[in-house]
């Protein structure tokens, strides 16, 4: 079973959201990966406006709106407008099909108005994912640190959060929130460097480890190739494939009376 | 069948990882199929007796199986008297190629000294490699810091050295398709595939680059060797153009040499 936490519309070929879901599909199942998270529409944006990550979030609703027995949405959200993004989480998650938060580089994630947003998350069971890199070469102005991070889950121990990227740096990463246990890690989106999933095994637990591609920006297989080739067990890898998102996952999808 | 053109033996400089043991490695590649791996050595990247880490290499190779593992010497043309370890590769190895790491070693491709190798590496009739990349920067190590090689300055030189094979490792990736089609014209310039990500990446590729061109290559053990080997999966290419990138275009390489 192979569930993949984080892809993207954007990249995709196709005119709409439906045909680059199609296509998406296609190579989802040379891979045989059955489930699908998606977040953002194309094209990317940084600091999207409420109206615009409206836009972004109707592209996904669109895209999974023919394929809810593979994909899931997260909602995308910009903290720099609370009660928008509040509306917005309600609109997508409360009120619609989707079962998760994503935040990425408007404002980093220490912020006032990250806690409402996760606040309201875990009254609706849904889970968080915040983008975290910890970029040799320099972050971005908003871009969230793993610090940043632990600042925020520290505050929230009911909450459901993914640490996006392990980080990027992943050693630093995992380093970083090992102690919260409410705290997972995103395998995807850097390079399919050797020995990532094993620190994360050895340091996290295979329970806190989740595959995910950031599709199409990476490819099925670089991030899958971080799982298979790793020296652990069996039981281990299908934890990390898709075990562990789908346990994750499983109270917003029986609130929501989704039955898998 | 596949041939591997981007490996390479000994430590990572600040990390270990899993296969970095030749015995170990050569299991894992004799295990998914791979049947000659062109190995360089990470020492290469920081030594500077490469005469040294070259003779350490093919020891390495012909010790634990010199049919799958086919050394690639490390040049650094920094160093004084470049033109020995060459010389030492060719003559006291028998090595089909050398391996350049730019990026760590201080020039670049606008450097006199390169065209010397061309020069050089073409009279011997062995092929170049050239690591654009070992490690996304964004990753490195405050104190390792390096940048991508620029390719430029190779596209003006291509034609003075027509029969040259030059395999640009770690390049491919969404930013320089338009160089990389002019190099491919320009010469004998082949890619691996070990940094070429995007939904069914190969696919897209073969739109910018002639599969002629194309190599498997895993930047094993720095890499998962299956990200390599599942991108194969991931894209639906016609048998030829699969084989082509898996072991045809390796074998004219060198039996062309």
């Amino acid at each position: 079973m192979i569930w993949d936490l984080h892809c993207h519309l954007n990249g995709i070929p196709g005119r709409t959201p439906d045909e680059k879901m199609a296509r998406l599909i296609e190579v989802a199942d040379r891979m045989q990966i059955e489930r699908l998270v998606l977040f953002m529409g194309a094209p990317f944006l940084i600091a999207p406006t409420p109206e615009q990550f409206r836009e972004q979030n109707d592209q996904v609703l669109q895209a999974i709106s023919h394929w809810h027995h593979r994909a899931f949405g997260f909602v995308y959200l910009n903290p720099e407008y609370e009660q928008e993004s509040l509306q917005e989480l309600d609109r997508c998650v409360k009120d619609g099909p989707m079962t998760g938060i994503k935040l990425w580089v408007a404002k980093r994630c220490d912020i006032a108005s990250v806690d409402a947003i996760v606040r309201r998350a875990i009254e609706l069971k849904a889970i968080i994912y915040q983008h975290t890199w910890l970029k040799t070469t320099g972050n971005l102005e908003g871009e969230s640190t793993p610090a940043d991070l632990h600042a925020l889950a520290s505050r929230h121990p009911e909450a459901s959060i993914i640490c996006g990227h392990t980080g990027g740096n992943w050693e630093l990463g995992i380093r970083t929130i090992r102690d919260l246990p409410h705290v997972s890690v995103d395998l995807g989106g850097g390079d399919p460097t050797a020995g990532l999933v094993e620190m994360a095994v050895r340091e996290l637990g295979a329970s806190r480890v989740l595959y995910g591609s950031d599709v199409a920006g990476r490819s099925f297989a670089s991030q899958l190739g971080k799982v298979t080739a790793a020296e652990i067990t069996p039981e281990e890898k299908q934890m990390i494939l898709g075990q562990n998102l789908r346990r994750l996952m499983s109270p917003i999808l029986q609130a929501k009376g989704v039955r898998l | 069948m596949i041939i591997d053109v981007n490996v390479s033996l000994s430590r990572w400089p600040n990390r270990r990882l899993p296969l970095d043991e030749t015995p170990k490695l050569a299991a894992a590649l004799k295990q998914n199929g791979v049947s000659q791996a062109w190995a360089g050595t990470f020492d290469g990247l920081l030594h500077n007796d490469l005469a040294a880490a070259n003779k350490w290499l093919v020891d390495q190779c012909r010790s634990v199986d010199e049919k799958l593992l086919l050394p690639i010497g490390a040049i650094n043309l920094s160093l004084p008297a470049w033109e020995e370890d060459v010389r030492r590769c060719y003559e006291l190895h028998g090595m089909k190629g050398v391996r350049l790491l730019p990026g760590y070693h201080d020039y670049t491709l606008e450097d006199p000294r390169f065209r010397q190798l061309l020069s050089l590496l073409a009279e011997k009739h062995m092929l170049l490699q050239i690591a654009v990349r070992q490690e996304d920067p964004r990753t490195q190590h405050r104190l390792l810091m390096t940048k991508d090689v620029d390719l430029k300055p190779l596209l003006t030189l291509l034609s003075d050295f027509p029969n040259l094979p030059v395999i640009l490792l770690n390049a491919v990736s969404s930013s320089a398709v338009e160089l990389h089609g002019q190099l491919a014209a320009a010469g004998k310039v082949y890619f691996d595939i070990a940094t070429l990500e995007g939904l069914a990446g190969l696919e897209r590729q073969v739109q910018s680059l002639p599969s002629e061109r194309l190599l498997f290559g895993s930047h094993s053990p720095f890499f998962a060797f299956d990200s390599a080997k599942l991108k194969l999966q991931e894209s639906e290419l016609p048998a030829p153009r699969r084989e082509q990138i898996t072991h045809l275009n390796a074998v004219k390489i060198l039996s062309d040499l």
